[in-house]
Parts: C-alpha cells; structure tokens; sequence
C-alpha cells in the first residue's frame, strides 16, 4: 500500500479507520485539539463525549465487554490522563481490550512541569499492559496498529499512546501496515500436545471432578463458549463459573452449579473442596474464589488453562499447567477425549452427582420472602423474570457491593458477553458509564445498571452522556441507604460499628433523572415493583428507578475471609456461630 | 500417573538466583523491570543494564534475586510478561554459569597500613587504578564474596570507599544466545 504524507492527529484517525474502530469515548482539552480537529473534519469515527475521563474508560470497557472489540479513549493530558488512571486499572485487572490516546505537552516542553503535564507513561506504567510515548511523526501509525495488536491479542488489557502535542500537528508518513507483529511479545496459542495429552487422561480418570472456568472463556471468543459448552456436555462433568465468566456456559443447563467463590453458590464450593481432578478454564484463581488458600480443595490434581503464564502457579500450585488460548486448547481436548474414546466413570460420577445434588438442596441462595418491604433478591428475580419475557437482548451492567454480588446470584445468563462488572478491581462507578458503552454498541437491546446509591453516586454525571445520545440505559438503584457491602463487613468484623457507611444526605433519584432530562421512577414496596420495572423496560429513555430495599439484608452464602470452601455462612444465624477468625479478619 | 507430573513447587526454602534478561533497548524499559519488582514485593540484590547488540536494540539486564521456588517462577513469568522483553534466563537453572562482578575500593592510608593494603591486592589479584601518596584505587574483579572480603579486610586499613558493579554472568560453554 502506498504511503501518505499527512499530520499525526489525521495518522491517528486514519489508524483508527483503519483498524476499523466505529467509537471513540473522549473528552477534549488543549493538547489533543489537533486530534479533536481532524475528527471534526471526517465522519468515519464517531466520538462520544462522556463527563469525566474516568467514565470514557468505563464506557469503552462496557462497548469492549458487550462487542469483543477493542474499545478506544482519547483524553487530554494531566488530569484527562490521570482521571483514566482508574478505569485503566480496572481494565487491567479484567482483561479488558482498550486502547488509551492521551494528550501530552509538545516533546520540547515535557519534564518542565508545563500546564496540565504529568508523566503519563510513568503514571500508567504498572496500570496498563503496554504503553507508548511517540515522539516521531512518523512512527505514530506503526505505534497505533502495534498498541492495537497489543491491546487484543494475548491476554487483553489496556494500552496507553501518549501523543504529545507537537507531534499532532508535525507531518509523518502514515502506511497501513500489512501484518503487525512484534519484536519480543507473542502469545502462545497453541497448549503443549504432552500437556494436553496428560490433561485429558486426568480428566478422564476422575471420581469427582469439576470444570472451573472464569473469564478468559469470554475473552478468548463465543466459540470458546461454544467449546466449553461442548466439553461439559460431552465429559457430563459439573462446571461452575466466576463472577467474570458468568454467560460463558448457560445458566438454565443442568451440569452448571452457579457461581462459586465468596458469595456462591453452596454447591459450587462444595463440589470445588471435594473435588479430585479440577480443571481451570481460563481463571486466575482469586482471593475471592479460592478462600483459604491452605486449604483449597486438599484432594484435587489441578489442570490450568491460561494464555498467561504469569497466571500459573501464582497462588495455587497446579499439577498440569496449560499455556493457551481457551478455545484451542478446549478444541483439542475434545479432539484427544474423542480420539481416545475417553468415557467418564458412569458409577463415580454418578454418586458425584447425587453428592452434589445433596448440597443443591440446601437452595443457598434462598432468602426469606417479605410483603412489606422489597428484598433486593426478590427486585433481581423479578426484573429478571420480566427481562426474560423480552423478544429482545437482556445485557446488565453492575455497580460493585451487594448489589453487584445478588445480581450475579439472581439475574442469570445464557450467553457469554452480556454480563459486565468490575470484577478484579471492584471499581464503585463502573455500572452506570459501562452501561453507556454498552447501549451504544446494542442500540435495541435492554441495557440495565444494577445498582447501588453509594455507586451510582460516583459516576452519575454520565448520565447525561445517556441522554445527549438517546442511549435510552436504565440504572435499576437497589436503595437500602447503605454502602451496603461495607456495613456487612463491619456487621460481621468490627461489632455493627457502621463507621462512615450511611449514605446521609442522598438526592431524590426521581427528582435527579428529571433533572439531567431523563425518567425517574420509586418503588417503594412489593406491590409498586412489577409496575416501575415494566415501565422502566417499556419507556424508550435513560430511566432511573429507585428501589427502596430492606436495609438490613446481607449477601449469603459467604465464605468469610480466611476461611475455606467448606466453611461458608449460609445465613445471619451461621453468622453469629461461627465468627471470623483473627486471620481473616486482616484480609480484605 | 502421578509420577509424570511436575512435583510441586510449594516449599519455603529462600533461593537466590542470576538472571539476564533480554530487553529491546527503549526508553521506560528498565523502569518496566524495576517497577515490577517494587510492585510485586520481589528482591533485587543487585542489577546492571547495559545495551549489548551491535545495533544497539536489545539491552541485557543481569540481575540477582532471591525468593520461594514458587516467587521466582512468578518473577520469570511476570518478566516475561513485559512486552519489550524477548528472553529471560535464569542462569542458577539452566547450568552452571560465570559470574563477575567489578568493583573501584579507594583505599586512604599511610604508612604501615599503605602498604599492607598494597600487599592484600596482590593476594586478591586486585590491580591498582590510581594512586596518591595517600590512597590507592584497586580494581577488583570475581565474585561477590570475593569483593566482600577484599572490602572487609581494607576496611581496617583505613577509611573506604566503595563502588561495585553488580553481577554480571553468562552461561559456561560454546552455546550463544
């Protein structure tokens, strides 16, 4: 392809045309006026203007979660910059593809301390999987398709450009690289055939086995969805999922077990302790999943699927490590378990089951049912139930708290990329500018933020973004006046002492939707539930609906801090038998 | 069945190790590898950089660190993590290997100890640099616990000043990365 002489902010939206990036979630400021120049003259790219930088990063992850795609930033220098430093993080904690433009002071300036300078690349060195400082005009389009690359492939993450301003307006040689490769980084793919090999007998020969799988599942594609589907179907194995991984095997299937970890299911975490084979299925084996360390499933030999090496063995040692991409390596196990004519031990896996079954009869994720006041499950289930009667798509967002935990208990998925939450980071803030990034990538479908008020608070300038676009998001607020996830820890670690953790002083979020120009809606008992959920899913506008819920409940089951799988509190009464431990209470 | 698998790597035991790690010679990349290891909680004992390549693209980072088995199979993955890095070896596994290190020990003294201080360089196979009436500059070239000695011993010579290279190390025989 021929090269083109150009300036480097029109090399930087000829990249992203390129590159074939339809969105851009930005806001403006003096060293990217070129940049936001050279998108005022074309029409290729579409630039959503968001309120804060912080909920331009969240949107992108919302856009990347929901469409598989990368999704792109553009922000200016020093605060712009340093306001994405959160949303980057959280990127990088949940292996979400973005890829980050930021301002910054012309090269002749940089280390000056000029206006609105900060060390951007020093900032966001350990919060992004790569980044870049361009200084030549005309190794800006290489740097854009390679941050690109880097940024999607592998495991994904975020990666920064940081583009100062002289080089915006210095002309460059601009050339659609055929192939972009890298000198030093390249994912490994393809598992160890002797790995694989070994995996599958395992797997095999196990009593009582049990496919844990997570994130990297959504990450690596819907065939890898399709191809875990497939493996937990043709093994007949249990499989359980992470709070990230939910979507990537149906929820509905009987072999599923529901989530695992702090706040799963009983069964799931059962089934984790007592298993004898496990196989992770791109999962990183977090404080959240795994309890107790010492004492995480005692009986099992471990296989560990990942693309990251850095992943294996980091807090429990496995047996077989598998290094690759999800969907191949699935691919070709089935292959082997099929080559073989592998079956799996009908007898053991029978009484497996009914094990299992035993701890699903507990129904762990029961709560006591209430006429009077709205329990924040019963709110999950029923806009659930009414999402389901739908002949559109469902996708949730999530704030982060209790809120966040009974949505991924109550709401259930089918299909992989409809669920987006923070789940690494825990980024109070996330919901509301995710569900942004998420309507506009699926303008028909239903996009709700399952809320809290203390979240919805920190991000809620974006909705005006919402309604400057018609991006008609609903932010579903599970109102119990609460930092809701706090006062629980404080309830079971620091004797009911709820220091700080009432919301005082909170708007009327009726009054605060009609305020930016949206819809606010109140239900402020059982009966007003039903009616303010099916309005909210039938008024085509931003809504807000406040759902005043019990202020007292608390997410269960749990496994305390320090605690192992077989160690959960099932309910308060559990709560106050079995007390945290001074170990665990120094744990987060 | 068991028996093929690798044994597990959860003991205690505090190993120190020697890395070179190849790096594409770009601004940041050694502040990629040091924020690593603060970030991470990991040791560094000591570690040189320097560019190695004749077109000068590649930089070789010799480092030394310490850690469980378990922590230094971390610190490899997470090097190796780092986009510009291309290859990291650790020298205390994969076979035996040379390590160096160079130090400069200026010496300042007279008289009885001036000389005793000459005569403990020659033991060391030390080379003198530079010399005044009333010091010496020794270069010292080998390993760790040989510089450690030599500094120990001019140390009650007279007052030292020390400056030490780090290791640097390569692996034994004709193999060339």
């Amino acid at each position: 392809m021929a090269s083109e002489k150009m300036t480097g902010a029109e090399i930087v939206i000829k990249s992203l045309v390129d590159l074939g990036v339809e969105v851009v979630f930005g806001y403006p400021g003096g060293a990217v006026l070129p940049i936001y120049d050279a998108l005022f003259q074309q029409n290729r790219i579409r630039h959503i203007l968001v309120r804060q930088e912080g909920g331009a990063v969240h949107a992108a992850e919302g856009y990347a979660r929901s469409t598989g795609k990368v999704g792109v930033v553009l922000v200016t220098s020093g605060p712009g910059a340093t306001n994405a430093v959160t949303g980057l993080t959280d990127a990088l904690m949940d292996s979400i593809p973005i890829l980050c433009l930021t301002g910054q002071v012309p090269t002749h300036l940089i280390g000056n301390d000029a206006f609105q300078e900060c060390d951007t690349t020093g900032i966001t060195r350990p919060c992004t999987k790569h980044n870049y400082l361009v200084k030549d005009a005309d190794k800006l389009g290489d740097v854009m398709h390679e941050a690109y690359y880097v940024a999607s492939t592998g495991r994904p993450g975020p990666v920064v450009i940081d583009l100062p301003k002289d080089i915006q307006f210095a002309e460059g040689t601009y050339e659609m690289p055929e192939k972009v490769e890298h000198r030093t980084y390249r994912p490994q793919i393809k598992g160890a055939p002797q790995a694989l090999e070994q995996a599958t007998a395992l797997l095999a020969g196990a009593k009582k086995p049990i496919i844990y799988a997570g994130g990297g599942v959504i990450n690596s594609g819907p065939r890898a969805s399709e191809l875990l589907t497939k493996f937990v179907h043709t093994t007949g194995y249990p499989c359980t999922l992470t709070l990230m991984g939910l979507g990537a095997f149906p929820s509905k299937d009987k072999q599923f077990l529901g989530m695992l970890g702090m706040h799963g299911t009983y069964e799931a975490n059962m089934a984790m302790h007592g298993c004898d084979v496990m196989i992770c299925v791109g999962a990183r084996f977090d404080d959240r999943v795994t309890g107790r360390l010492d004492a995480f499933a005692p009986d099992a030999k471990i296989i560990h699927i990942d693309i990251d090496p850095s992943s294996i063995n980091k807090n429990v040692t496995v047996d077989i490590p598998i290094i690759g991409d999800v969907a191949s390596v699935l691919e070709d196990m089935l292959a082997i378990w099929q080559a073989k004519n592998y079956k799996a031990d009908g007898k053991a896996l029978d009484t497996w089951w009914d094990m299992i079954n035993g701890w699903r009869s507990i129904k762990s994720l029961g709560y006591e049912h209430s006429d009077k006041i709205i329990k924040p499950q019963y709110a999950i289930e029923r806009l659930y139930q009414a999402s389901q009667k739908l002949d559109r798509e469902t996708f949730i967002t999530t704030e982060v708290g209790q809120h966040q935990m009974w949505a991924a208990q109550h709401f259930h998925f089918e299909k992989p990329n409809h669920w987006m939450t923070s789940g690494g980071l825990g980024t109070m803030g996330y919901g509301l500018p995710a569900a942004v990034g998420v309507q506009l990538a699926h303008p028909d479908a239903l996009v709700v933020d399952i809320a809290g008020e203390a979240s919805t608070m920190m991000n809620i300038q974006e909705l005006a973004t919402a309604i400057q676009y018609r991006l008609p998001i609903k932010v579903f607020i599970l109102n119990n006046e609460y930092m809701g996830m706090v006062r629980q820890w404080q309830e079971l670690l620091h004797g009911g002492r709820y220091s700080e953790t009432y919301s005082e002083a909170l708007p009327d979020f009726v009054k605060l939707a009609e305020a930016f120009g949206g819809v606010g809606l109140r239900a402020e008992n059982p009966g007003q539930l039903d009616n303010v959920i099916d309005e909210m899913i039938n008024t085509p506008r931003p809504i807000i609906a406040d759902i005043c819920v019990d202020q007292t409940e608390n997410v269960f089951p749990m496994i305390p801090s320090g605690a192992a799988h077989n160690d959960m509190l099932l309910n308060t009464a559990d709560k106050n038998a079995n007390p945290v431990s001074a170990a665990g209470k120094v744990l987060v | 069945m068991a028996s093929i698998f690798p044994d597990k790597i959860g003991t205690d035991v505090i190993e120190r190790h020697t890395m070179a790690v190849i790096v594409d010679n770009e601004p940041g990349v050694l502040a990629r590898v040091v924020g690593l290891f603060s970030g991470r909680g990991y040791n560094i004992e000591s570690l040189t950089v320097t560019t190695i390549s004749e077109d000068e693209q590649q930089s070789r980072i010799s480092l030394v660190t310490s850690g469980t088995p378990m922590i230094i199979e971390q610190i490899k993955a997470q090097l190796h993590r780092l986009v510009p890095v291309s290859i990291v070896h650790d020298l205390t596994e994969e076979g035996p290997y040379i390590e160096r290190e160079i130090s400069l020990i200026k010496v300042a003294a007279t008289g009885e100890e001036r000389r005793e201080s000459l005569r403990i360089a020659d033991i060391f196979r030390a080379n003198v640099a530079d010399t005044t009436t009333e010091s010496f500059v020794f270069e010292v070239t080998g390993s760790k616990e040989k510089i450690d000695s030599f500094t120990h011993l001019m140390r009650a010579l007279g007052k030292v000043e020390v400056a030490r290279s780090g290791a640097v190390a390569i692996a034994r025989g004709s193999e060339v990365l």
